[in-house]
């Protein structure tokens, strides 16, 4: 009989336990920084600078969901994202450089320009397989993905990410069915940010919980608080574990909340108040940057030092992507089929 | 030469691939313990085991996709759609997700999957399993349409698609599983994106596809004794489009009928008729007609069918119209 285990928070003084050394915490801060100022640029290159156009899903406030759950897979596990994409490229290593110029819908980018912002987590080479930009879509092809590997007797595992408004659409069911049925070694992330565009959870889903319903096709799930990247990182290791050794499937429902609106032009004003303010005092980075601090783990130095790197990498990427130029027209044929 | 069944034809392109590749794997509804509805997959489960002949609950969109996922993973997939009504719901993974993975991830990507299914106007399926609607597929870059019309055509054709580094939609026409032709002994394929002259002729061309082509050559036949010369061209493969061997051949008879058993608005024949007007017009002496089906659905009643469906009689009036005899 499957369970639904609500995972605690990871106290600090057991980090070690989890093999998680000061350069592991590093590297989480490091990526979760990348993602986070990659956001902001993004933001500010639309809104402000006008140089950014198109629908961008920003992942404001979810960056520790896609950096535990990368750091917890192998470099060569496959992913299956969402339209809501550029954390989980940057999380699962797909250059920063590449990821502006795709934006920027230049022939640099890792899609050429063909692909853009909601495409940006497609690149093989690091195992960032594929992202859908229709809602739901990802779960059957994960499962797909997930028997392919299975048949090869491959190693690899396969991960898929998918919001909260992707539990009501069918592909969902009946990926989950074929997931569970075939006991696929696949991790399920829904990362729960409470909204699908404006409409509420409690608007859109009937069950009790998004959790309730992995549980009734008999997968194993955990609830984990989805803006603690450790928490996330542990559940997601664990997770891979089993999948490597059992070939059982995993749904880690993770809560958390997006920082402002669907997309980059919604202010997410629908939102009650308090409710956004008492998420942003739950900042995935802030906390956990505060959490290093004072264990001592990295000195205000080191932070200070990860804060700029990052920064730089940021302000580089704008650079690289803003000098390149897009296909000429009649390569764009090229692309439709393979020879 | 030996002689087979179209559903025959088909099962061996199936084996000699699975044999051929360990990666080419088949999904679907009933394909396994069942031998297939229309026993195309007959026996290929005690040859190859479960895990590569692998029976799907009814999850026609979870099908598709996790075919897609398994092209992703380095497999070959070839999943089945039992009815071609099916394919609306799983649309958005054929024509949103695999037909447009490569592109836009600029060829990063490729979906090497093939999805069979099959139409089955003329079977009596009533207006839900037996609509023919490949002129959908036309809006789709990045898919392949393959449309064999005899046994040689379905095995050549569908090996092909096997081998082939694109999402191709394999459609069967359910009248024609029982038919029989000659297959060459030898290992063959017929490459994607040829339309083949199936019949000679000078007077008028008829572009025909699937059953049509059959019904077609009927009529040809029966036109030449009416002194009427028609050269009858199989598509075989809708996307790509071999519109040189059709403006070929209308250049050389000036006349052009299509033969499709889908509906005639916005269907097959409106896309060549277009077509070859932009290319043909100066050529032309007669109006491009088309022989199809009403803008209706289907009506069960065998006999409102057998009046609803194109066949060999319609191709013969119409053609005799175009030349004024």
């Amino acid at each position: 009989m499957a369970t639904i285990t609500q995972v605690q928070d990871v106290a600090q003084n057991e980090y070690s336990k989890h093999g998680l050394t000061k350069e592991k915490l590093e590297e989480m801060l490091r990526k979760m920084l990348i993602v986070r100022k990659f956001e902001e640029k993004v933001e500010e290159l639309f809104i402000v600078r006008g140089l950014l156009i198109g629908p961008s899903h920003l992942y404001l406030g979810q960056e520790s969901i896609a950096v535990g759950a990368m750091m917890a897979l192998e470099h060569d596990d496959l992913t299956v994202t969402t339209y809501r994409g550029h954390g989980h490229a940057l999380a699962k290593d797909v250059p920063t450089n590449l990821c502006m110029a795709e934006l920027f819908g230049k022939s640099s980018g890792n899609c050429k320009g063909l692909g853009g912002s909601m495409h940006v987590a497609i690149y093989p080479k690091t195992g960032s397989l594929y992202a859908t930009a229709i809602v739901g879509s990802g779960i059957p092809i994960a499962a797909g993905v997930g028997l392919g590997l299975k048949q090869r007797r491959s190693k690899q595992i396969t991960a898929t990410f998918f919001g909260d408004g992707a539990c009501n659409t069918g592909a969902f069911h009946e990926g989950m069915n074929l997931i569970a049925l075939w006991k696929l070694p696949v991790l399920l992330f829904c990362e729960n940010n409470q909204y699908a565009m404006s409409t509420p959870v409690k608007l859109a889903v009937s069950s009790p919980s998004i959790a309730e319903r992995a549980r009734s096709y008999g997968m194993e799930t955990v609830v984990v608080n989805g803006n603690d990247v450790v928490s996330v990182y542990v559940a997601a290791k664990s997770a891979a574990e089993r999948a490597r050794r059992e070939s059982l499937p995993t749904f880690l429902e993770c809560l958390t909340y997006k920082m402002k609106g669907h997309g980059v032009y919604d202010k997410g004003e629908y939102r009650p108040r308090d409710e956004v303010a008492k998420w942003l005092e739950r900042d995935p980075i802030a906390t956990f940057k505060k959490r290093l601090l004072d264990q001592k783990v990295l000195t205000n130095a080191e932070e200070e030092r990860v804060d700029a790197e990052t920064q730089q990498e940021i302000e580089d990427s704008v650079k690289f992507a803003m000098s390149g130029s897009p296909l000429p027209f009649h390569q764009i044929m090229n692309y439709v089929y393979a020879e | 030469m030996k002689e087979l069944t179209y559903a025959d034809a088909l099962r061996e392109a199936l084996r000699e691939e699975m044999l051929r590749d360990p990666t080419v794997i088949l999904l679907g509804e009933e394909i396994g313990v069942f031998n297939g509805v229309y026993k195309v997959t007959r026996g290929l489960l005690d040859e190859f085991g479960p895990e590569r002949v692998r029976d799907t609950p009814i999850s026609e969109a979870a099908i598709a996709g996790a075919a897609v996922g398994l092209a992703l993973a380095g497999m070959k997939p070839v999943a089945e759609i039992m009815y071609m009504d099916f394919l609306p719901i799983c649309m958005d993974q054929l024509s949103t997700q695999a037909a447009k993975m490569r592109f836009m991830s600029g060829g990063q990507l490729n979906v090497p999957m093939v999805l069979r299914t099959q139409y089955s106007l003329g079977r009596q399926h009533g207006s839900q399993h037996s609509q023919f609607t490949p002129a959908w597929f036309l809006q789709v870059p990045g898919l392949k349409v393959v449309l064999p019309s005899d046994p040689s055509d379905a095995k050549g054709l569908l090996k092909s698609a096997i081998r082939d580094p694109n999402p191709v939609l394999f459609v069967e026409s359910g009248l024609l599983y029982r038919t029989r032709g000659p297959v060459p002994e030898d290992e063959y394929t017929v490459p994607l994106g040829e339309a083949a002259v199936k019949k000679k002729g000078d007077d008028v061309t008829i572009v025909a596809l699937s059953r049509m082509v059959n019904e077609s050559l009927l009529a040809a036949k029966k036109l030449e004794t009416d002194g009427i010369s028609a050269e009858v061209v199989d598509l075989r493969t809708l996307q790509p489009l071999d519109l040189e061997t059709i403006t070929e051949s209308v250049k050389r008879t000036s006349r052009l009928i299509i033969a499709s058993d889908d509906v005639k608005r916005g269907g097959v024949g409106a896309e060549i008729s277009a077509s070859v007007t932009e290319t043909c017009f100066d050529y032309l002496d007669a109006p491009i007609t088309r022989v199809a089906c009403p803008d209706t659905p289907i009506p069960f009643s065998p006999q409102l069918e057998q009046q609803y469906m194109p066949n060999a009689d319609r191709v013969i009036r119409t053609a005799k119209e175009l030349l004024g005899k």
